[in-house]
This record gives structure tokens, C-alpha cells and sequence, in this order.
């Protein structure tokens, strides 16, 4: 059992945080273009390369698409490899992200989440993110700057091991956490580098025969990503939800395990439940707005509500089981969504709330709050409204509106 | 016989291909093939340049190039391009 | 005076001290470094081990354009992650700002405002649109331009609120200062800066 290691406080920000991960985790391969709000991780990544801090081939391509392209071939070849996007530029390597997925890369790559345009919006939603959730990506969202750090570490752990072999992208709420300068305890260099190790690989039949490591290399070559005709492709598309499942059991064995390390955890690493126990009213919703829930929670269980939260950490793989067992008592659960599935009935985490609690034999009412949208700041009196609501549908036994808007001017 | 396909089991993983594609011999498909005149042909090396399946090669221990036609699916590239007019697209 | 400085500073500091979390919120224009000044207040408050968020809220990102920065400082961890409504102490870096941005917002009686003027602070607190808070006047742009050669008030106004909130100390404000601008030119300049609008922050 290791003990917890000494950790030095810097003052980052969630960007910073990012970047000083990345640097501590013996990346290979960097390939990124800016855009707001997550220039700052590669700025700050150049300089270190720049410093000669880190031994990284820093690409600077011309776009996201080609940025992505360069990190999923270089992942291909055996390098370890890290970007970085937000908004329009994840949307633009669209086509990219399900070819990295399908071709087993372990590209980690941090998202600071960002509205979508049009309007030209700069500031926090995660319509960027949800948008890529069939991408076949490993889906982490976080809450502070101190996660953050912890996550893109663990990321390359959880994206390279045998069992899962897909990328993750690591998801901060843009500006909120992105520019928000935070306490940060960071691990020393040596033990960030032995917990990430050397990336391994595991052995394929390639076409000359023999058993080969997965990489692309001259002494064995290789067709990776072939062509697949409507006779296999579906078998390879189930193998990578395979991996997805077997994620599920990956994520949090490397969580505990650096939990042991660093002494943070954050729930089992899919989920994290916050007064859940007996709480009849709850709010389910991802990053940073859950910590102000938290505070939120505190002073309502002080007066006598039985308020709780489900924080999901990991939103792809959907952790099912978790879920539907961490729910399975509260009566009413309001669904926060920084997202709209325009013409869908409500935002997309509330789809799959709902969608995974159908089966359940006992589950919650379920609704949904859209907020947040192009970094409407979400206050705490805004999400009190949300528990008073749900108490009231307690009380009441009906609903009224299940999808309502937070903090929308009628 | 079309042999068993194989299950998401046991198929790699990335869909690295278990056989070279050079099992499938895609000379099969043509229907007219190159055939050249010894006389006309300078050994400019055009068509070796220019053949879409790298079917023509240059064979330096003969001194002389070499049509493959396992693989040549007779696009008649290489008659068009040759400069003497030496090959000849021919029915199969 | 320095007596009487330090029994206030012992009485404003421990009253601080007790307080879970304390809010500043700062205002100035784009190039005049109120973002800056938010972080080193929260570089300042690390080393007194307090726990610490700082963030700017952008409109145009433009030179000129009103900027708004918050700092958090607590003895518990922050876990809010929306903006600032009730400060305990507000910092404005122009006073240009004073006619078009409510820059009293949300403070209460019980709170601060320090602004940068060459005005006194009954005439300031006549032209605040709303009569809150405790009002506190340095001319920090002269103070900049004497040590600077520039009207950067970012350092000068961080002395100010430090002295006039008693949150952070002058020795953790120099190491937050050395570790942001590194070259020990700009840091003497600075600090000599901050230690000039700490002793020259003066209120009703």
C-alpha cells in the first residue's frame, strides 16, 4: 500500500493545471491549434518545450482536423500524444475523432468546454463537448482545478491500458475553471512519471503471420484502419463498445490507485455522490456547477431538506449500474443540462438519466434545467429555486414542466 | 469454399488485417491486358512511372521491365502514356 | 503612526481572519491589469495558506474595454463556481468607471470600496450612485507613474486593498509578486509601489 506522497501548492489555472499535467506526464507528441478558451494550455505547453522542461515534438498545425489527424498518427506510430480544443475546433475535428476511435488511439485531449456558434459565444457551456459523446471518446468532466490536474494524468493511464485503448477527453467548463486560478497540489516529477510509465503495447496477428506489438514500425508492418466492408465493420464497431465497457472497470482501478498517491479522490471515479444517502430531492449534473450545488446542499440539509447531488465524473462510458443504484431511493432528481438537444425534449444527460432509468423497476421523477448556456453564470439562489421546485413536485405528486430553463429571461 | 468470417472476438483489434492484400490477385478483374512490342520499346521507364497499380516493374538483373499481370486490371494507362507506342491493350 | 498602524492592522486583520470566505471584487480597463491584481492577491492569500479562486469575467476582449476580476479567499475550500454578488470589498483601477459600471453592486454597509483617484473620499463617495460601504481613495495612477513610468495600477491598488481589508500581509503580497513577475527590476519596482499605496490609502 503506498503511502501518500508530499505534494508542493501552486497557484494554477485550470489551463495551467492542464498543461503542468501534461508536462509531468512524458508526452511525446503535441499537436494542437489555439482557440479560446484553452490556448492557454498549449502556450504554456510551448514554453516548456520551448524550456527544454519536456522532451515533446510540438506540431503547430493549421487547423483542429489536421491537429487531431497529427496526434492519432503519431499515437499510431507508438508516441504518447496530447491536445487540447474547445467549441468550434472540436467540432471541426468531428470526422477525426470517430477515425481516432476506431483506429485504438490513446490521444488524450483536455476540452475547455465552449459555446457552439452561432451567436459568437467565447464563454463556458458543454454543447461542445455532448456533441462528440457517439464519438466513441472517453468522456471525464471535472469540477476544479485540482481535478483537472488529477484527471489528464490519470487520462493516459486509463486511455493506454490493453483492456481500453480509446482516447479520453478531459472536459473543464470553459473560463469558469479554464481562467480560474485555484489552489493546486501537484505531485513531484519521479512520481508522476512512474505512474504513468512507458506506454506499452499489446501483440496483434499482423498480415505477415507473426504476433507483432499494435504499432506502426517498419520491422513490422501493418495495415491499421483498413477498409472493412459492410461484413466486418460491425464486428469492430462492437469491439470498441467493448472497450467502453471495459473502461468502466479501468477508470476506477487507476483512480484508486492514484487516490493512494495523492490522498484526492473523487467519489469511485465515475460518480460522486454528495449527501445522497437518504435524500429524497436531488440534482444530477457535471463540472464546476456542481460545486456550488454542494454549497447549496449544505445550507438546505442545515435547514432540514433532504437535498442531495450526483456529481457523474465520467459521462462516457455511462456508468448505468451507478447510476441507477445511486438514484434509486431519491423521489425527485432534476437533471442539469449546459447543453440543449434542440427539438429533443430537454438536454442530453437528461435523456440518458431517463432513458437508464426506464428499466428500473423503482426511479425517481425525473426533470430537466437547462442553464448555463454561452456562460450564463448559474447562481446558488437560482439553484435553490431548483430544489424548492423539486420539493413542490413531492409535495404536489405532479409535474408541470419537465423542461424548464434556468435563468432565461421570457 | 468462402472461409468462416470471424467473430468481434476474434477479429484484431484496430481491424489490423490478418492477411496481406496481396492474396487477392486483382489482375483477375481485366478484361483487355498490355502487351508489348520488344522492338518499339526504348525502356523509357514511362510506364513504370505511370501505372495506377504498380504493376509494371523494372527488373534490373534483366535489364528489361516486367508486366505483373496478377495484378495489372488493364486501365491501358500505360499504352496511352508510352511515347513509341509499344503496347498494345489486347483482349484477354 | 506606526503604532497606530499596527494596532489597526491587528484588529482589522484578526476580524478578517475570522471571516470563512471573503470576496473582492475588482474593476478597471482592459491593459490596466485587474485580472493581475485578482491573481496576486490570491498568489498572496497561498501563502498564508488560505484556499483561493480568482477569475476575470470578460466582455470585449479589447484594450480599454471595463473589466470585471473576482478574488475568493477562504480558510475552507471553495467549491463555488459562480461569480461574486456580494463582496466584502470592491477596487476600482479608474475611476472613469464611476459614471457607467455599478461598481457598488452587492456591497454591503459593512464592506470597503477603494478607489483609484486624486480626490477625497467625501467628494469620491458623491459620485458612487449608491451610498454603501466604506469609502477609501489613493491616487494610485501618480503613485504608478512615479515608480513605474507607467499608469499600470494594478500593484498599486493590490497595496491599497491589502491594507485596507487586512486580508493578506505585505510579506506574502512580496513573495506572490516575486513569483508573477520574476525579474527583480520589475519586482522592486512594484513592491516599492505597493508599499507607497499601503501607507497612502486613506478613508473618510
Amino acid at each position: 500500500m503506498k503511502s501518500i506522497v508530499e505534494q508542493n501548492t501552486l497557484a494554477l489555472s485550470g489551463n495551467e493545471a492542464v498543461a503542468y499535467a501534461a508536462k509531468q506526464s512524458d508526452v511525446d507528441v503535441v499537436a494542437a491549434y489555439p482557440i479560446t478558451p484553452q490556448t492557454i494550455i498549449v502556450e504554456r505547453f510551448s514554453e516548456y518545450v520551448a524550456n527544454g522542461e519536456v522532451e515533446t515534438a510540438f506540431i503547430c498545425t493549421e487547423s483542429e482536423h489536421s491537429a487531431m489527424t497529427a496526434c492519432l498518427t503519431a499515437a499510431l506510430t507508438g508516441a504518447r500524444t496530447f491536445t487540447a480544443s474547445a467549441s468550434a475546433g472540436l467540432a471541426l475535428m468531428h470526422e477525426m475523432l470517430f477515425v481516432t476511435s476506431g483506429c485504438r488511439a490513446p490521444v488524450v485531449m483536455a476540452i475547455a468546454n465552449r459555446a457552439l456558434s452561432a451567436p459568437l459565444n467565447i464563454h463556458g457551456d458543454q454543447s461542445d463537448s455532448m456533441a462528440q459523446r457517439d464519438s466513441g471518446w472517453i468522456q471525464l468532466y471535472v469540477e476544479n482545478a485540482q481535478e483537472v490536474y488529477d484527471t489528464i494524468i490519470q487520462a493516459f493511464r486509463v486511455a493506454e491500458n490493453h483492456e481500453v485503448l480509446l482516447p479520453a477527453m478531459v472536459c473543464l467548463d470553459g473560463f469558469i475553471l479554464s481562467h480560474s486560478l485555484e489552489n493546486v497540489n501537484v505531485l513531484p516529477d519521479d512520481v508522476v512519471r512512474k505512474f504513468v510509465g512507458i506506454r506499452q503495447f499489446p501483440n496483434v496477428l499482423t498480415h505477415e503471420g507473426k504476433m507483432a506489438p499494435l504499432k506502426l514500425d517498419p520491422e513490422n508492418p501493418m495495415t491499421m484502419g483498413p477498409v472493412a466492408f459492410p461484413n466486418y465493420y460491425f464486428e469492430v464497431k462492437r469491439q470498441q463498445e467493448e472497450a467502453m465497457k471495459n473502461a468502466l472497470k479501468i477508470i476506477p482501478q487507476v483512480h484508486d490507485e492514484y487516490a493512494k498517491i495523492s490522498g484526492r479522490s473523487y467519489g469511485d471515479g465515475l460518480l460522486e455522490p454528495y449527501s445522497l444517502e437518504d435524500a429524497e430531492v436531488a440534482i444530477v449534473c457535471l463540472g464546476s456547477t456542481a460545486g456550488t450545488v454542494k454549497t447549496v446542499v449544505d445550507e438546505l440539509r442545515d435547514e432540514g431538506a433532504k437535498a442531495g447531488l450526483l456529481r457523474i465524473r465520467t459521462f462516457r462510458p455511462l456508468p448505468v449500474n451507478g447510476i441507477r443504484k445511486a438514484l434509486e431511493d431519491v423521489k425527485v432528481v432534476a437533471v442539469m443540462d449546459k447543453c440543449m438537444s434542440f427539438g429533443g425534449y430537454g438536454g442530453p444527460v437528461f435523456h440518458e438519466i431517463r432513458h437508464i432509468l426506464y428499466e428500473a423497476g423503482k426511479h425517481p421523477t425525473v426533470v430537466n434545467y437547462v442553464y448555463g448556456l454561452g456562460g450564463r453564470d448559474t447562481s446558488p439562489q437560482q439553484i435553490r429555486k431548483i430544489y424548492k421546485d423539486m420539493q413542490k413536485i413531492l409535495r404536489e405528486k405532479r409535474v408541470k414542466n419537465p423542461v424548464q430553463y434556468l435563468g432565461l429571461r421570457e | 469454399m468462402k472461409p468462416k468470417e470471424k467473430s468481434w472476438k476474434e477479429i484484431s483489434i484496430a481491424a489490423v488485417c490478418w492477411k496481406p492484400s496481396t492474396e487477392t490477385l486483382t489482375g483477375d478483374w481485366k478484361t483487355y491486358m498490355p502487351v508489348r512490342d520488344l522492338e518499339k520499346c526504348t525502356r523509357c521507364l514511362l510506364c513504370v512511372l505511370f501505372c495506377p497499380d504498380g504493376a509494371i516493374h523494372w527488373k534490373p538483373e534483366k535489364g528489361d521491365i516486367e508486366f505483373d499481370y496478377n495484378f495489372c486490371k488493364g486501365c491501358g494507362i500505360c499504352a496511352n502514356e508510352c511515347p513509341t507506342k509499344a503496347i498494345e491493350m489486347k483482349l484477354v | 503612526m506606526r503604532l497606530i498602524i499596527i494596532i489597526w492592522e491587528a484588529l482589522f486583520g484578526e476580524l478578517k481572519a475570522v471571516e470563512n470566505l471573503f470576496e473582492v471584487r475588482w474593476h478597471g480597463r482592459g491593459g490596466q491589469g485587474a485580472w493581475t491584481a485578482s491573481e496576486l492577491l490570491a498568489r498572496a492569500a497561498i501563502y498564508d495558506g488560505k484556499h483561493v479562486q480568482s477569475f476575470p469575467e470578460f466582455g470585449p476582449e479589447r484594450m480599454g474595454a471595463p473589466v470585471t476580476a473576482f478574488t475568493r479567499i477562504s480558510t475552507k475550500p471553495i467549491r463555488m463556481h459562480c461569480s461574486v454578488y456580494e463582496p466584502d470589498a470592491v477596487a476600482v483601477l479608474d475611476a472613469t468607471l464611476l459614471k457607467t459600471v455599478p461598481v457598488t453592486e452587492g456591497l454591503n454597509k459593512k464592506g470597503v470600496i477603494v478607489i483609484n483617484s486624486k480626490e477625497s473620499p467625501a467628494d469620491v463617495r458623491k459620485m458612487l450612485k449608491e451610498d454603501t460601504g466604506r469609502v477609501w481613495v489613493v491616487p494610485a495612477t501618480e503613485i504608478a507613474i512615479k515608480f513605474l513610468g507607467t499608469p499600470m495600477t494594478s500593484t498599486a491598488m493590490l497595496g491599497a486593498l491589502a491594507r485596507v481589508t487586512g486580508i493578506v500581509g505585505l510579506e506574502s503580497i512580496k513573495k506572490a509578486v516575486e513569483e508573477r513577475f520574476k525579474r527583480s527590476d520589475i519586482v522592486d519596482k512594484n513592491f516599492a509601489v505597493i508599499k507607497e499605496t499601503y501607507e497612502k490609502v486613506c478613508s473618510e
